[in-house]
């Protein structure tokens, strides 16, 4: 049995048949709001469970609820906002119990009805989220220049949208969930990342497998900021990983099209949760996860979970690893008896800097076949 | 054995244009089963959302080679 959607049950808001095409056409009819590809990959996610119990976006109540209580209304652990912003020009005549139809370059993709518009203090949501109202934080940047309503209320999905390029591992909550069964899984572990794999992910992502069924890999594909792998990079990173490295029968690679947000505690929950509602029941959970500078302690995204013994997955907090060249492997301090003078910490900026010079990283960081693709790449960071 | 029925009101207008809609597609010997036939493809379509069936799911997670 794998894990039990967050909230009890698997939201469905994806219109078929002939519901689907009456709403197609009541879509022509209605007032529009044209989305951008975040909010897109926010309307899929809420349509096809990956936010269950979401139905649509938070209204007044439950988005106080999350901004200060890190739970819904109902008290269902919740720590991200997930909000629709619209101007009053943008808006227009819209009433509360109006239905809009949500558009994509024009095209109805969603009709939502708007049960609640309200206002909101862009800070206190800084300050809230990210812990911080630094316009340096990318969050926080983006929050800034959100516009001055929110929109809450149900959704339904009418037209299928999708992130270019990844269709062939794009699976929603219930494939991977049907998948998970036909494998025979029972205990699955989630790996969060938008890096390309060192051997550090590699180190965690193997010893949590060593102690369940199987492993989702699953990378965030979407808005991320400058510097960060692009999304091509990591997927291509990834393919030749496990190929070269991983058993068949106990990987699953999947990405998932959802903005990072850098909030990083309240991300780490939020990833956790999301990754609940995909079937899975174990959730490594990186130091500093979803972090950015230095706006979070590096093992602030651990403490958290112990505010939520109720988030019904379990948070797997594995220690920081490094090569030591007597052991002649991965390892942890806390199995590793050598000195300072054989380890090799691996750092993700320091691997960075090397690809950006078009140098391969050494092979006590990076497996060699992974290097090769990465650099590959004609430039393989987002700009 | 007869199901058990139920009576819910809708309104006159709607009724009418429900039979002249038999009266020119034909298809349905009733408004009573024109509207089952609905309701029932509304709440099977909600059931299912974009789901498709299980043997469905299996059969896209195969030609995409996860299983």
């Amino acid at each position: 049995m794998v894990s039990r959607p967050h909230g009890g049950r698997l939201v469905n808001r994806v219109v078929s048949g002939r519901r689907r095409e009456a709403l197609l056409a009541e879509a022509r009819e209605l007032h529009k709001i044209e989305v951008s590809m975040d909010i897109a990959s926010d309307i899929r996610n809420i349509a096809y469970g990956a936010y269950s119990p979401l139905t649509g976006f938070l209204t007044s109540d439950d988005y106080e609820h999350v901004l200060h209580d890190m739970r819904l209304s109902d008290d269902t652990p919740w720590t991200i906002p997930i909000v629709l912003d619209v101007s009053r020009e943008e808006l227009g005549d819209v009433r509360e119990g109006d239905d809009v139809a949500l558009t994509l370059g024009g095209e109805a993709i969603a009709i939502m009805r708007v049960e609640d518009i309200y206002g909101w203090d862009k800070e206190e949501h800084a300050r809230s989220v990210y812990k911080t109202k630094d316009p340096a934080h990318p969050g926080v940047r983006k929050t800034y220049g959100m516009k001055e309503l929110l929109i809450g209320g149900p959704l339904d999905l009418i037209k299928e949208v999708s992130y270019a390029g990844f269709e062939k591992y794009s699976l929603n909550p219930a494939e991977t969930r049907v998948l998970f069964k036909e494998k025979g899984w029972k205990t699955i572990v989630a790996f969060q990342t938008r890096n390309v794999p060192h051997l550090g992910h590699e180190y965690v992502q193997k010893a949590a497998l060593t102690f369940v069924d199987g492993l989702l890999i699953h990378p965030l594909v979407g808005w991320k900021k400058r510097g960060d792998y692009r999304d091509e990079v990591i997927v291509a990173a990834y393919e030749a990983l496990i190929k070269h490295y991983y058993p068949r029968d106990s990987v699953v690679f999947s990405v998932l099209w959802m903005q990072m947000r850098y909030a990083g505690p309240r991300e780490a929950v939020h990833h956790a949760i999301v990754r609940k509602n995909f079937g899975c029941t174990h959730f490594i959970v990186g130091r500093d996860h979803a972090g950015v500078g230095n706006y979070y302690g590096p093992y602030e995204a651990w403490d958290i979970f112990s505010e939520f013994p109720d988030l019904g997955i379990t948070p797997l907090f594995i220690r920081e690893s490094f090569y030591c060249r007597k052991c002649g492997g991965m390892v942890n301090a806390k199995i590793c008896p050598h000195g300072d003078e054989y380890r090799v910490r691996i750092s993700g900026t320091k691997i960075r800097q090397m690809i950006m010079a078009g140098k391969k990283p050494p092979e006590t960081m990076m497996r060699p076949e992974v290097a090769e693709v990465v650099l590959r790449f004609k430039n393989p960071f987002v700009e | 054995m007869e199901k058990e029925t139920v009576s819910v009101e809708i309104s006159k207008d709607l009724y009418e244009r429900i039979e002249r809609y038999i009266k020119e597609n034909g298809g349905f010997s009733s408004v009573r089963e024109f509207i089952e036939f609905v309701v029932n493809e509304v709440l099977e379509g909600e059931e299912e959302g974009g789901y498709s069936s299980e043997e469905e799911i299996k059969e896209r997670l195969r030609s995409l080679g996860y299983l």
